[in-house]
C-alpha cells in the first residue's frame, strides 16, 4: 500500500501523540543496557538541550515571565475588551468550525485513496500535502482573489448573496484549508492498517451497512480523528498569514486575535498584546497536551474493555 | 465462486463508489488545488515579460536576497541541531524524554504571531534584554538578526521531526555492529548512520526550506517592515497586495509556490524510489 501520506505524519506538524507513545515506551534501544556502546549521548543531548533553551524555551518564558507580571488589574482590563472578547470568540469559533469540517472532509477523503483504486489517485494524495508546504501568505492572496466578488468563484457566489472573502465564512475557509492535511494524514494510516475482516465479521452477522461504519469503523478511527482536529484547531487559532488578506479585518467583526496582538504591539499597548498572547499560547499548551494525551487514553480504555 | 476474494461490505454498488471518488476530486480541487491554479494565472496572466520585469525591481531582488540570507543561516543551524537531538531520543533513554518530545513540537502549536512577540519581550526597548542591547549599540529586533530568530523558531521541528521516527524504526543495529567493529564516532556517523537517513534528512531540510522561506507572521512581527532591508519575500508580497499591485504580488507568490511544488515533487519522487528512505506510517496505536 502506498504510503505517501505517512511518513508525512512525520513531516506535519505536531505529529500525533501516539509516535510519542510508539517511539518512547515499545522498543528500547539495546544500546541503554549497561554502558552505553554508542557514542555522543552528552553532546547530542546537552547541545540539543540548550539549542532548543535558546531558541524556544527562552522566548516563550520572557512571555510567561511578563503575563504574570501583568497582575489583577492588567488581566482584567484585557479581559474586559469587548474588542479583545470579540477577537477571542471569532478566532476560536471559527477554528473550531474550520478543524470539524476539515476533519470531516479529511477523513472523506483518506477513506476514498486509501479504499478505492483509480487513476490519479497518487497524485491526488500527494496533493494533500499542497497547505502543508505553501507559505500561508502565498495562500492568503489566492484565497483571497479567488473568493472576492470578482473572483473566479466569489464571482459565482456574490450574485446570490452570499460573501465569503472579508466576512467570517472567507476566514472558515482559510483555516479549512491549513487544517486540511492534519486531518488528512492523522487518519489515513489508520484506515491504511484498518483490516477489512472485522468489517467483514460484522456484515456476516447482519450489520448493516450504517451500523458497520458506526460500531467498528469509528471507533478505531476515533483516536486519529481527535489527534486531526486537534492539531488542525491549534494550527487555526494561530494563523495569521492566510487568514488576514481574506478576513476584511474589521474590529469587533472580522478581526481575529492575532491580528489584535499585532496591532496592540503597534500602538506600544505591550500589556494589552501581552495578555492575548499569554491567553492563545495556553491554548496551545492545551492542545499540546490533548494530542499526547489521546493515544494513552484510548490505549487504556481498550484495555480496560 | 468466481470472485474468491471477499466483497468489502463497505464498497458499495459500483456508482457509489466513482461518485464518492469524484466528490473527493472535486474537494481537492476546490480547495487545494484552485489557490496554486490562481497564483500562477495572477502571475503570469499578463505575460511572462510582466512577471519577470515584477521579479527583478530593486526591492523584490532585495527581498528574495533577504529570504535566501535567512534561510542559508537558518536551514544548516536546524539541520545540525535537528540531527543531535535526533540521535540523542532515538538512540538512549533517559528521563523526561517524553517531556522532551513533546516541547519540541511546541513550535508547531504556537502562533507565530504569539512566537514573534515573544522575541519582541526579548529584545525590544521594554524587554528582558533592551537595556543592555541598547547600551552596546546592537540592534537584533527590527533588523536582521530578529528575522533569522523568528525563523529559527518557527523550524525549530521540522528537521528533527522528520528523522525521530525514521531513526526510531531503524534502530541502532547497525551502529551497534559498526562500534563494535571499531568504528569511531566520526566514521560511525559518516559511514553507516547518515547515509541511512540522508533522504529523511533531505526532505526535512526542504521543509524547513520552504517554511523558512514562507514565515510570514513571526517575521511580521519582528521585522519592521522596512524597504529593501528587512523586507523578506512574503512580507514584500503583502506590501505588494496592500498597494493593489496584485500582478507582482502574485509573481513573487509564484516563486514560492514554485519552492512547495518542488519539495512535494521531490517528495513523491522519494516515496516511489526509496520506499524506506523516509518514516513509515504509524498509525496503528
Amino acid at each position: 500500500m502506498n504510503s505517501i501520506a505517512n511518513e508525512v505524519a512525520g513531516a506535519v506538524p505536531l505529529i500525533p501523540g501516539e509516535r510519542h507513545a510508539g517511539a518512547v515506551g515499545a522498543k528500547r534501544p539495546r544500546a541503554t543496557r549497561g554502558r552505553r556502546p554508542l557514542p555522543g549521548f552528552g553532546v547530542s543531548l546537552g547541545l540539543g538541550l540548550a539549542w532548543m533553551s535558546l531558541i524556544v524555551l527562552l522566548p516563550l518564558a520572557a512571555l510567561a515571565w511578563k503575563a504574570a507580571g501583568l497582575g489583577v488589574d492588567g488581566w482584567l482590563r484585557v479581559l474586559h475588551d469587548p474588542r479583545v472578547r470579540a477577537s477571542l470568540e471569532l478566532s476560536f469559533g471559527a477554528a473550531l468550525g474550520a478543524a470539524l469540517i476539515a476533519s470531516l472532509a479529511g477523513t472523506f477523503i483518506a477513506w476514498v485513496v486509501v479504499r478505492y483504486r483509480f487513476p490519479g489517485r497518487r497524485l491526488l494524495d500527494a496533493l494533500v500535502d499542497l497547505p502543508f508546504a505553501l507559505p500561508t501568505a502565498v495562500a492568503g492572496i489566492a484565497l483571497t482573489a479567488i473568493y472576492s466578488a470578482n473572483g473566479w468563484i466569489g464571482r459565482l457566489l456574490e450574485p446570490q448573496g452570499i460573501k465569503i472573502a472579508y466576512a467570517t465564512p472567507g476566514i472558515v475557509i482559510a483555516l479549512i484549508f491549513v487544517g486540511l492535511p492534519f486531518a488528512v494524514r492523522t487518519v489515513q494510516p489508520i484506515l491504511e492498517t484498518l483490516g477489512r475482516e472485522p468489517e467483514e465479521a460484522a456484515a456476516s452477522l447482519g450489520a448493516g451497512r450504517f451500523t458497520t461504519l458506526r460500531r467498528v469503523i469509528l471507533p478505531e478511527l476515533l483516536p486519529g480523528l481527535l489527534t486531526g482536529f486537534s492539531l488542525a484547531f491549534a494550527r487555526g487559532l494561530g494563523e495569521y498569514g492566510s487568514v488576514i488578506f481574506i478576513a476584511g479585518n474589521l474590529p469587533f467583526k472580522t478581526e481575529i486575535a492575532p491580528l489584535l496582538i499585532t496591532i496592540r504591539l503597534e500602538e506600544y499597548d505591550y500589556n494589552g498584546a501581552i495578555g492575548i498572547a499569554a491567553l492563545l499560547l495556553a491554548a496551545s499548551f492545551v492542545c499540546l497536551l490533548a494530542i499526547n494525551a489521546i493515544p494513552a487514553l484510548f490505549a487504556r480504555n481498550r484495555r480496560d474493555a | 465462486m468466481r470472485n474468491p476474494i471477499p466483497n468489502d461490505p463497505l464498497e458499495g454498488a459500483a456508482w457509489i463508489r466513482w461518485l464518492m471518488i469524484l466528490l473527493a476530486v472535486v474537494v481537492m480541487l476546490l480547495l487545494v488545488v484552485l489557490p496554486l491554479v490562481m497564483v500562477l494565472a495572477a502571475a503570469f496572466g499578463k505575460g511572462v515579460g510582466v512577471w519577470w520585469a515584477a521579479l527583478v525591481q530593486p526591492d523584490a531582488r532585495a527581498a528574495v536576497k533577504l529570504t535566501l540570507l535567512t534561510a542559508a543561516i537558518v536551514i544548516p543551524l536546524n539541520a545540525v541541531f535537528g540531527l543531535l537531538s535526533a540521535w540523542a531520543v532515538t538512540r538512549f533513554e533517559f528521563r523526561g524524554k517524553r517531556l522532551l518530545l513533546a516541547l519540541i513540537d511546541l513550535p508547531f502549536a504556537v502562533s507565530p504571531v504569539v512566537a514573534g512577540l515573544c522575541l519582541v519581550l526579548l529584545f525590544g526597548s521594554q524587554g528582558w534584554f533592551g537595556a543592555w542591547l541598547v547600551a552596546h549599540d546592537v540592534k537584533i529586533l527590527f533588523a536582521r538578526p530578529a528575522i533569522v530568530l523568528a525563523t529559527l523558531f518557527i523550524t525549530f521541528p521540522f528537521v528533527v521531526r522528520e528523522l525521530i521516527p525514521l531513526m526510531e524504526q531503524q534502530g541502532s543495529d547497525e551502529e551497534l555492529t559498526a562500534r563494535s567493529l571499531g568504528a569511531g564516532a566520526w566514521t560511525l556517523f559518516r559511514r553507516v548512520t547518515l547515509p541511512n537517513i540522508k533522504w529523511g534528512l533531505l526532505y526535512g531540510v526542504l521543509l524547513c526550506s520552504a517554511r523558512a522561506m514562507g514565515e510570514f507572521g513571526a517575521v511580521s512581527v519582528v521585522s519592521g517592515h522596512i524597504r529593501g532591508l528587512t523586507n523578506t519575500l512574503p512580507l514584500h508580497i503583502e506590501i505588494l497586495y496592500n498597494e493593489f499591485d496584485s500582478t507582482a504580488a502574485f509573481a513573487a507568490a509564484s516563486l514560492l509556490a514554485g519552492l512547495a511544488l518542488i519539495t512535494l515533487v521531490l517528495k513523491f519522487w522519494l516515496e516511489a524510489r526509496h520506499a524506506n528512505a523516509l518514516a513509515r506510517p504509524q498509525g496503528k496505536h
